[in-house]
């Protein structure tokens, strides 16, 4: 077979979660192309141990412990992004500036009219993420520890 | 010119393709596909179905590279494992069901000018690197399940011993991060 074959599925495999790392708006989404992204280097890994015939087979090794790899870190990411939907109410990356710098001359970035934006915004520094008093699930557990 | 008559000498056609090499360019165009509607349908609960085909089609292109056990780890831990995953942080998030609007983020056209270079560029250098490359996939299976533990317990056992540390931590860490406080509900 010839070698480009591969090569070149695994260069548009890459770019398509290039892509989508960078178009996509919803956090998991954006998991998901990373995931494409990771699945490209992979096919690299596996067609060119097969190519030189390694004998150590470090191609496949490594595919191997990057899908382990890749594995943990959905896990860990899938972990991270309901922590933030919890504590804040969405999953959109774009909301997610609290650490962006402030508007030059006071002017309102358009996206501020949203009210999960402004839900978001209004933690102030001394809430941390863990005990922000303005979220929807801890609104539920402050009525569920009503009706206990 | 003395390339292409060297390559003809070695046996390998430039246009006659082998029945590997079609099976591979047609799987390929399918999970390219997938992979590109997974990342721009505006439903997002298709998109996970959809990377599932991406993720099956690149477990079948092991098996046609001679990676038997690379396949099917595949189809286990990516199919089964990671889009049950990101199914279930969709269903978690309230992800909407049906067409969303706002799937896309304001720099689409910037990110598809960066894709889009990208992969021009890589697939230029790629193919101008390989061109006169063939992989021999006739001189027996480069994957089977006894080649790949062989020398995954021959020669990586210390790094196979600290990633399943690693992964350990790291389920570790993913429990205690969605977990709720216990002290809150006193």
């Amino acid at each position: 077979m010839h070698l480009a074959y591969p090569a070149v599925l695994a260069v548009l495999l890459f770019c398509t979660g290039l892509y989508g790392v960078l178009a996509r708006r919803n956090a998991i989404l954006v998991l998901m192309s990373v995931e494409l992204m990771l699945n490209a280097v992979n096919l690299n890994l596996v067609a060119f141990d097969v190519w030189l015939r390694d004998t150590l087979h470090a191609g496949q090794a490594l595919t191997l412990f990057t899908i382990a790899i890749a594995a943990a870190e959905i896990g860990i990411g899938l972990a991270i992004v309901l922590l933030v939907y919890r504590n804040r109410g969405t999953s959109d990356v774009d909301r997610l500036r609290d650490l962006a710098d402030p508007p030059p001359s006071g002017q309102v970035p358009p996206d501020d009219s949203d009210d999960s934006m402004a839900a978001a915004t209004d933690n102030g520094p001394g809430n941390g993420p863990g005990n922000g008093p303005d979220d929807r699930a801890d609104q539920g557990t402050r009525a569920r520890r009503q009706t206990a | 010119m003395s390339t292409a008559v060297q390559l003809a000498a070695t046996g390998h056609g430039f246009l006659s393709p082998t029945g590997v090499e079609i099976a591979f360019l047609l799987v390929g165009i399918a999970t390219f596909g997938a992979a590109v509607i997974t990342v721009t349908t505006k439903q997002l609960v298709h998109a996970a179905l959809w990377l599932v085909v991406a993720l099956g089609g690149i477990a079948v292109e092991y098996l046609l590279l001679t990676a038997e056990f690379i396949a099917w780890v595949q189809v286990l831990i990516y199919v089964g494992s990671v889009v049950v995953l990101l199914l279930f942080g969709l269903m978690l998030t309230k992800a909407p069901i049906g067409r969303s609007p706002d799937a896309d983020s304001g720099n689409r056209p910037a990110a598809l000018a960066v894709a889009v270079a990208a992969a021009a560029a890589l697939v230029w250098v790629v193919v101008d690197a390989f061109r006169a490359t063939w992989i021999d996939l006739d001189k027996g299976v480069q994957g089977s399940t006894a080649v790949s533990g062989e020398s995954l317990f021959r020669y990586w056992v210390l790094p196979f011993e600290a990633l399943s540390v690693l992964l350990l931590a790291a389920l570790v860490g993913a429990i205690v991060l969605s977990r709720k406080k216990v002290e809150e509900k006193r």
